[in-house]
C-alpha cells in the first residue's frame, strides 16, 4: 500500500510517522496540505504536530486546508484515515470521528510513556493487535482530554468504536492510570465502519527497542492488516 | 562638550540609551559627526553589554578553540564540529534571564526561538533543545510563578515549534530570587553541504528579509534589559520583553531549510538583539561589503514607526537571507509556499558602507563594520573577594555524624536533588525518533539515524561551588559534564559555555569572570577539548545583589559507534555488584548539598579537579558504557544520592558496605557508580572497589542504618509536584 502523511504548516510529527511505517515496509509519501487530489493512495496519516500554529481550538484551521475533502473523500470510500494526536484533533474537528479533545485535566502538557489496552481490534488502528493487549507507548500532548456526550460514549462502547483505554501496567482502566481526564479512559477511537480511526498516544514512537518500547508497532502496521483483511472478505 | 546637547536638564539620547559619554564621542569619532537618531539607535545596541561583549571580550581569547574536529569556532552563529561521514553537529547557548523575570513565559519562549534560529542559521535542523535554569527557592510564590512560567513558556514554544527539549538542569538560591537564570542551548545536524555561514558576498546580491513582520516589540531589549542592573522598577521594562510564535517559526524553519536544500542562499543571519541594525551589519561586515538598505520594504506590524523603532525592533522569528538576484522570485516563492513573509529589503554593495534609508531619505549611512569591529573594549579591574580567606578557612572536612534516613530522606526531598519529572515531562523530549536516553539521566544520548553514530549533551552549573571559587568550580563544571557524557558512552568532544555573572563594573565580579574562564580554560585542556562557542551575560544583579558566579557548561559527547545498549539508570537487576571508580573521597563538602541542606552552611574552598585522573576516569567511564547496564556520575548529595537515584529508577533496594559516614555526602571530583553481573567487572587503569549489591527493598547502608525504598522513592519524586501544586 502506499500511504499520504500529510504535512500541514505546523505539522512536525511527519518525518517520524515516515520512519516507523518505513521500519515496517510500508510505502509512505509527504503529503502538502494543498494537495487536493489523494486518489493515487491506499490511505492516510494526520500526523502529530501543531496544524496551522493550533492558536485557535486544535485543529479548527486545518479542517479547512484544501487537502481535507480528500481525506473526507478517501475515508467515505473506506480507505484507512489514521489520526495520531494532532490528527485525531483534526479527525474529530472535521466530522470524520465522534468527540473533541480538550486541555488535559491538569493544565499542563503531558510528554511520557504511558499505558493502553486494545478494547477492540477490528480496526485500522487495531487489526494486526489482540484485544486485551497492554501496549506501553508515549503520550505527547496538552489537548488529550477525550470528550463526548454519554449517549454517544454509550454508542461508541455499545459499536466497539472504542479502540484503547488508557490503563495501568496490569491492563485496569484506572482513574490514576488516566493521564488527562480522558472520558472512560478513552484514548483512541474509530468510526462506525473502523477505517477511520484516531488516537492520542504516538505509536510511531514505540517502534525500535533503542527507543524504549516496540509496542506500537503493531498499532502502526494495521492499517496494511486492515486492507488485507478487507480484501479478503468477499 | 557641547555636541552632548540636553533639552531643558533631560538625560541626553545616547545616555537614555544606555551609552556613556565616552562612548558618544566614539561615534562622532567615526561618522565625523554627530549622529542621526537612527544611527545613534544602532550604535546603542550594537555597542550594549549585550552584543559586544564589551567588559568580557579582552578574555574570551584565553579559550582554547581549535581541533582538528572544528569547522566553525567561536564567532559565529553556532559552533560546528565535524562527526565524519559528512555529518556535522552545530551547537550554541544563550542567556534570556532579564527578559524571563520580567515576563517568565514569553521571556523564555523566545530564549527557545532565538537559540533555534541561530542553529538554523547554519543550515542545520535543530533537533534539541536543554534548558539550564536557576531561581530563588520555592518556598515564595514568586519564584514558583516564575518557575511554572518559564517551564510553561519553553514547552508552549519548543513543543510547538517541533523541537524536542532534553532537559537541562536547574538549582535553587536566594540569590536568583530576583535574577532568575534561563538559559538555553541547542543542538542541530546537518551534512558538510548544507553549511551556510553569514558573509553577505558578491555586489548586486539581494536581501531579503524572511519570516515575522517587525513590530515595536523588544526595541531595546539588548541595551535595556540585558545590559542593565534591575530594581524595583523592573515590571517597567515588560514591554521590552519580546513575544514569540513558534508556528511563524516553525515555518521559517521548513522554508529555509528548503532554500538551503535548493542551494539559493549565499549568506545568511537570523534576526536578534538589535534587529535588522545587527543583521545588516554583520551580514556586510563578515562579507567585507556594504549594503544599501530600504525600510520601505520592511513589512511592519504597525503604522508610523521610525526609522530607529524599524532598525532596534526585536520581533521575533526573522531572518535575512542573501541570494542571487536571479533566484529572488524563486526564494519568495517557497517562502509564500510555508507562508512566511518574504521582502527584498537591501542590495549589497561595494566597499563597506551601510546605507539606510526611508520614505527615500537617508536615514543611516555608516562603516558597517563599525557597529562591531570599532565596538567599546573594557579592560574593567578585578579584585579577588575580601570575604574567600574567612569562607575557605571555615569550612568543613567532615559530616557530622547523623541518621542515614534523616539526611538521605531530606536530601532527596531537595528541589534540585529530586525527580525533575514535573519538569521535563512538560516538555515533548522525543520527537525525531533520536532520543535514546531521555532526561533524567546524568546526559541525555541521541542516535544519527542511519548511523551508528551517537551525541550525548549535558549541561552542567554550580552556583555555590564556583562562588567559593571560581576557577577550581568550573573546573570541575567542565570534568563533571564530560563525565555525564562518558557515562552515556561518549567522549567529550567539544564545549559550548553561558557565562552568567554579576555587574561587571564591580571589581570582584570581574575577579569571579576571569578566574571562571581561566578554570574553564584549565579544565578544556585537559580534556583535549575545544570551547566552540559562548554567550556573556553580565548585570545579574537586583538592588545591589549579585547572582552566584554561574558559568554554564554546554557538553557534547560523540560515539561512532554509540553503544548498542547504553547505560540507564533504571537497568539494575537483583544481585548486580555496585563498583565506585575514580579517587576516593571523604572530605569534601564545600557547597556540598550536605552542608546546605543538613546544615544550611555555605563555606570552605571546593577540592580542585585532577589534572590526570580526572581525564582517565572520563576514558574509562566511555569505556565501560559499552559493555555495563548502570553508570551514574556521583554529583550533588554525593554516593548516598547516587545511589538512592539508581534504586529508585531500578524499582530495587542495595546493599552497602565498608563507606564511612562522611564518605557518602562528600562530593570530590571523577567519581562514578557502575553496576554489573557478579564478577563481570572489568579491569580497569583507575581506582575502582566493589562497595555493594542491588537487591531487597531496602536502601541498606550497613552501619549507618537503612532506609525503606518505597520512602525515598515516594520522598524524590514528591518534592518537586508538592512544592508546585
Amino acid at each position: 500500500m502506499n500511504v499520504a502523511v500529510v504535512v500541514f504548516p505546523g505539522t512536525n510529527c511527519e518525518h517520524d510517522v515516515k520512519h516507523a511505517l518505513g521500519l515496517l515496509d510500508i510505502k509512505s509519501e509527504l503529503v502538502f496540505h494543498l494537495e487536493t487530489d489523494l486518489s493515487a493512495f491506499d490511505g492516510v496519516v494526520l500526523p502529530g504536530g501543531f496544524a496551522h500554529g493550533d492558536y485557535l481550538r486544535t485543529g479548527a484551521i486545518a479542517r479547512f486546508s484544501p487537502v481535507m475533502d480528500s481525506v473526507a473523500a478517501l475515508a467515505q470510500a473506506g480507505a484507512p484515515v489514521l489520526g495520531i494526536c494532532n490528527g485525531f484533533q483534526v479527525l474529530c474537528e472535521a466530522g470524520l470521528l465522534p468527540g473533541a479533545l480538550v486541555a488535559n485535566r491538569d493544565l499542563s502538557f503531558i510528554c511520557k510513556p504511558i499505558h493502553v489496552r486494545v478494547e477492540s481490534a477490528t480496526s485500522v488502528l487495531t487489526a494486526a493487535t489482540e484485544p486485551g493487549a497492554v501496549l506501553r507507548i508515549p503520550l505527547n500532548s496538552y489537548e488529550g482530554n477525550y470528550v463526548a456526550d454519554p449517549a454517544t460514549l454509550d454508542e461508541l462502547e455499545a459499536n466497539g468504536q472504542v479502540l484503547l483505554r488508557y490503563c495501568d501496567e496490569a491492563g485496569n482502566p484506572t482513574e490514576p492510570a488516566n493521564p488527562n481526564g480522558s472520558e472512560r479512559n478513552i484514548a483512541g477511537v474509530a468510526n462506525a465502519a473502523g477505517n477511520v480511526a484516531g488516537l492520542m498516544p504516538h505509536p510511531e514512537r514505540a517502534v525500535e527497542t533503542i527507543l524504549g518500547s516496540t509496542d506500537g508497532l503493531g498499532l502502526m502496521r494495521s492499517m496494511a492488516t486492515f486492507l488485507e483483511l478487507a480484501g479478503a472478505t468477499p | 562638550m557641547s555636541m552632548i546637547a540636553t533639552d531643558s536638564g533631560a538625560e541626553p539620547a545616547h545616555r537614555q540609551l544606555g551609552m556613556t559619554d565616552d562612548e558618544y564621542q566614539s561615534v562622532i569619532e567615526i561618522l565625523g559627526r554627530e549622529p542621526r537618531p537612527a544611527e545613534l539607535a544602532m550604535y546603542s545596541v550594537m555597542w550594549s553589554e549585550h552584543c559586544s561583549y564589551k567588559s568580557s571580550r579582552m578574555h574570551l581569547g584565553r579559550f582554547p578553540t581549535e581541533a582538528p574536529w572544528v569547522v566553525v569556532g567561536p564567532g559565529e552563529n553556532a559552533g560546528v564540529v565535524d562527526l565524519g561521514d559528512g555529518w556535522l553537529a552545530a551547537l550554541r547557548i544563550e542567556s534570556h534571564n532579564h527578559p524571563s523575570f520580567v515576563e517568565p513565559y514569553q521571556g523564555a519562549a523566545t530564549g527557545v526561538g532565538g537559540i533555534l534560529r541561530d542553529i538554523f542559521t547554519m543550515g542545520a535542523r535543530p533537533i534539541a533543545v536543554w534548558d539550564p535554569l536557576r531561581f530563588g527557592e520555592l518556598d515564595d510564590a514568586h519564584n514558583r510563578y516564575l518557575l511554572n512560567g518559564v517551564v510553561s513558556g519553553i514547552a508552549g514554544y519548543g513543543n510547538a515549534v517541533g523541537v524536542p527539549t532534553l532537559g537541562g538542569e536547574v538549582e535553587f538560591a536566594d540569590r536568583y530570587s530576583a535574577n532568575p537564570l534561563v538559559n538555553v542551548m541547542a543542538l542541530g545536524l546537518l551534512k558538510r553541504e548544507q553549511l551556510v555561514l553569514s558573509a553577505a558576498s558578491g555586489v548586486g546580491n539581494i536581501a531579503i528579509l524572511l519570516g515575522a513582520a517587525t513590530g515595536r516589540d523588544g526595541i531595546g531589549g539588548a541595551s535595556i534589559l540585558a545590559s542593565a542592573s534591575f530594581d524595583e522598577t523592573s515590571g517597567a521594562k515588560r514591554p521590552s520583553v519580546q513575544v514569540g510564535d513558534p508556528f511563524e517559526e516553525k515555518k521559517l524553519i521548513e522554508a529555509c531549510l528548503e532554500l538551503y536544500e535548493r542551494g539559493l542562499v549565499v549568506g545568511i543571519q537570523d534576526l536578534g538583539a538589535a534587529g535588522i541594525s545587527c543583521a545588516t551589519s554583520e551580514c556586510a561586515a563578515n562579507g567585507g561589503m556594504g549594503m544599501d538598505v530600504d525600510l520601505d520594504s520592511v513589512t511592519l506590524r504597525e503604522k508610523g514607526m521610525t526609522a530607529g523603532e524599524i532598525l532596534m525592533s526585536e520581533s521575533q522569528e526573522r531572518m535575512l537571507a542573501i541570494v542571487e538576484p536571479e533566484v529572488v522570485a524563486e526564494v519568495i516563492a517557497i517562502a509564500k509556499k510555508w507562508e512566511v513573509h518574504a521582502n527584498v529589503i537591501g542590495t549589497v554593495t561595494e566597499g563597506g558602507a551601510l546605507r539606510i534609508r526611508q520614505h527615500g531619505e537617508l536615514v543611516a549611512e555608516l562603516p558597517a563594520a563599525s557597529l562591531s569591529d570599532d565596538a567599546p573594549k573594557y579592560d574593567r579591574p578585578s579584585a579577588r573577594p575580601a570575604n574567600l580567606d574567612d569562607l575557605w578557612a571555615a569550612g568543613l572536612e567532615s559530616a557530622p555524624a547523623g541518621e542515614v534516613g534523616d539526611v538521605l530522606l531530606a536530601l532527596l526531598d531537595d528541589p534540585a536533588l529530586a525527580d525533575k519529572s514535573w519538569i521535563y515531562q512538560q516538555y515533548d523530549h522525543q520527537l525525531f525518533l533520536n532520543t535514546v536516553v531521555e532526561p533524567g539521566h546524568d546526559g541525555s544520548l541521541l542516535r544519527i539515524k542511519g548511523t551508528e553514530k551517537g551525541l550525548a549533551v549535558s549541561t552542567d552549573g554550580n552556583g555555590r561551588r564556583c562562588y567559593l571559587d571560581p576557577r577550581r568550580g568550573t573546573s570541575r563544571l567542565v570534568m563533571e559534564a564530560a563525565l555525564n557524557v562518558a557515562v552515556a558512552g561518549t567522549r567529550p568532544f567539544a564545549v559550548v559555555d553561558n557565562l552568567n555573572f554579576g555587574n561587571p563594573e564591580k571589581p570582584e565580579i570581574m575577579w569571579q569572570f576571569i578566574e571562571a574562564v581561566e578554570g574553564m580554560s584549565q579544565a578544556c585542556e585537559q580534556l583535549g577539548i575545544p570551547v566552540i562557542g559562548g554567550n556573556v551575560s553580565f548585570y545579574n544583579e537586583s538592588n545591589g545583589v549579585d547572582i552566584y558566579p554561574s558559568p554554564v557548561v554546554g557538553m557534547l559527547g560523540f560515539a561512532d559507534p554509540m553503544p548498542s545498549a547504553p547505560p540507564r539508570l533504571d537497568r539494575a537487576a537483583d544481585g548486580m555488584e555496585i563498583w565506585l571508580l575514580g579517587p576516593r573521597d571523604d572530605t569534601d563538602f564545600a557547597a556540598s548539598a550536605y552542608a546546605r541542606v543538613i546544615l544550611g552552611r555555605l563555606d570552605g574552598r571546593p577540592a580542585p579537579a585532577d589534572p590526570e585522573l580526572g581525564p582517565q576516569v572520563i576514558a574509562t567511564a566511555t569505556e565501560l558504557a559499552h559493555s555495563l547496564p548502570v553508570l551514574h556520575d556521583l554529583s550533588a548529595g554525593g554516593l548516598g544520592v547516587a545511589l538512592a537515584e539508581i534504586a529508585i529508577a531500578g524499582g530495587l533496594g542495595c546493599t552497602v558496605r565498608d563507606v564511612g559516614w562522611s564518605e557518602l555526602w562528600s562530593e570530590g571530583p571523577h567519581r562514578f557508580l557502575a553496576l554489573c553481573e557478579p564478577g563481570a567487572m572489568p579491569e580497569v587503569e583507575v581506582p575502582a572497589v566493589r562497595i555493594g549489591e542491588m537487591g531487597g527493598d531496602q536502601l541498606d547502608f550497613g552501619e549507618h542504618g537503612s532506609v525503606p525504598l518505597a520512602d525515598a522513592a515516594r520522598v524524590w519524586r514528591d518534592a518537586l509536584p508538592r512544592r508546585m501544586a
